[in-house]
């Protein structure tokens, strides 16, 4: 059960787009080379959120690090607007307090100290960080990392973002907290983002489509459009419904 | 249950006081010929009498010290970052670095004394010899240990190479670089030894090597006394200056 991904050329055209088109790519390891895509294909349009499902080692990563333009393919294409990576891990550095790490973007593009301050101070209130400013990644919780992570992906002004399972290392109910928050915050400040998950539920619950791949070599074997209202219940038999399709395409019998 | 907390130097007080009066004892019930092993009280005396004569050798060799541990710092660090910034260089240097470790100081350093002359040149010399090695090593792990991810992020962001130097190798480097400092003040004092023993009229080791043929055994012993307190001072020093500088790498004890 293969459905070819839906035609869409004028998305394209569009500023914040991406396409990936039969790609595929083979990393060195110590036990030879690894095939980690093979004929993969995806196609986000401007400011759609394509969540990319697939079991573990099926070349999620290097998908998005294709995207970023951190890899080349070594064969088909891949043509994306500017993206910027959210790692898995928060990777905030530890000497610096909340709003220096925001900054991190602006400062490596040579936005001064205090005028990037000054830029990621509002956020910093909109993302529930106020007061804690100053602090340390290693005084906030795991979900104000993952907020303080995403803000910094997001102030580097790229119109994509790639992000890396954002809330694997979250606990389940911060995790579902982050789910419901980042869905707001792209509402308020749409971008192009691949969302690269192991967590159907996270990928029905904010994607617009959702890209199920297969065991490495990874390739797009399914996809799922989600038509429902935002914000999107949890308990919605429609998403249930969707998430079963989803598990299907993955092969996992329920 | 409450359990008796001793201040932190307790315990290195009292294993002190032991060993010292073990000595003393050995030293007093005829173990040794006080001639040869002074007893501590003997040594406490050298101290106190001698005060002036060690005062003025302790300047300068403690100069000598410090300021051949600026030179190794200096030298280490524009090493680790030639080291790091470029592979030829890499290539280029790193088997030098290597090889100037097994360098024998004792051997190096009258040579160097009849090159430099017997002012403080050779000392320096001697000192940023030793003392360079574990500055290159730390600072050269501190600056590729930043995570990879952390590298592709900032390619993401547009870094060019040098702001990713300034915001994240070189503060992720801090920590390292100051452990590293610690080992080489240690050191440091051995080389100022054996440079002042090479050819020298003044300072600690000179002033060891002129005491021990004329017998004054425990005059000797208060010369290493004050380089091990001198020591033991920088490592204690460095170790405030990491955490005041870089206290997210500070570790207390206890804590994981």
């Amino acid at each position: 059960m293969i459905e070819a991904p839906a035609e869409e050329p004028r998305e394209r055209q569009r500023p914040g787009g991406v396409a990936v088109e039969s790609v595929s790519r083979t990393f060195a390891s110590r036990r030879g080379p690894v095939l980690a895509l093979q004929g993969m294909s995806l196609r986000a349009g401007h400011n759609e959120l394509i969540a990319v499902v697939g079991p573990s080692g099926c070349g999620k990563t290097t998908l998005l690090e294709l995207i970023c333009g951190l890899q080349q393919p070594d064969a088909g294409t891949i043509t994306a607007a500017p993206a910027a990576l959210m790692p898995q891990r928060d990777l905030l550095l530890p000497w610096l307090g909340a709003l220096d790490n925001a900054v991190l973007a602006l400062r490596a593009q040579g936005v001064p100290r205090q005028q990037a301050r000054a830029q990621a101070l509002p956020w910093l209130e909109r993302f529930g960080l106020q007061g804690f400013e100053q602090t340390k990644p290693a005084q906030l919780s795991g979900g104000m990392r993952q907020r303080v992570s995403f803000l910094r992906t997001l102030l580097a002004g790229k119109p994509v973002l790639a992000l890396d399972e954002p809330f694997a290392s979250l606990d389940a109910i911060t995790r579902a907290e982050m789910q419901g928050w980042l869905g707001h915050v792209l509402a308020a400040e749409p971008r192009t983002v691949v969302l690269v998950t192991h967590d159907v539920e996270e990928a029905v619950m904010l994607g617009d489509r959702v890209v199920v791949m297969s065991p490495r070599p990874g390739r797009a074997v399914a996809e799922v459009s989600v038509e429902l209202e935002r914000p999107r219940k949890r308990t919605d038999p429609e998403l249930a419904a969707l998430k079963e399709r989803v598990y299907e395409a993955l092969g996992v019998a329920s | 249950m409450r359990r008796l907390r001793l201040p932190a130097f307790i315990p290195a007080a009292l294993l002190l006081a032991g060993l010292l009066g073990a000595w003393e004892l050995y030293v007093d019930l005829g173990g040794a010929d006080p001639l040869i092993l002074p007893a501590p009280h003997a040594i406490a005396k050298a101290l106190y009498t001698d005060r002036s004569l060690l005062w003025s050798n302790f300047l300068v060799t403690a100069q000598e010290v410090l300021l051949g541990i600026v030179v190794a710092a200096l030298l280490g660090l524009a090493l680790a970052l030639a080291i790091h910034f470029s592979r030829t260089l890499r290539r280029a240097l790193y088997p030098l670095v290597i090889a100037s470790q097994t360098i024998p100081i004792p051997m190096i350093a009258p040579l160097l004394a009849l090159w430099l002359g017997f002012g403080i040149k050779p000392k320096l010399a001697v000192i940023a010899l030793v003392s360079f090695f574990p500055i290159v090593v730390t600072a050269m792990a501190g600056l590729a240990a930043v995570d990879q991810d952390l590298l592709k992020l900032m390619r993401t962001f547009d870094a060019p190479r040098r702001r990713t130097f300034w915001l994240l190798e070189l503060p992720a480097a801090l920590p390292g670089v100051l452990t590293g400092a610690k080992v080489a003040v240690v050191v440091a004092v051995i080389g100022a030894v054996f440079a002042e023993w090479a050819g020298s009229t003044s300072g600690l080791g000179y002033l060891f090597l002129q005491a021990e043929p004329q017998l004054l055994i425990p005059r000797a012993y208060a010369a290493f006394v004050i380089l091990s307190l001198f020591a033991i001072a920088l490592f204690a020093l460095l170790t405030l200056a990491e955490r005041i500088a870089v206290p997210w790498a500070y570790r207390p004890k206890g804590a994981v």
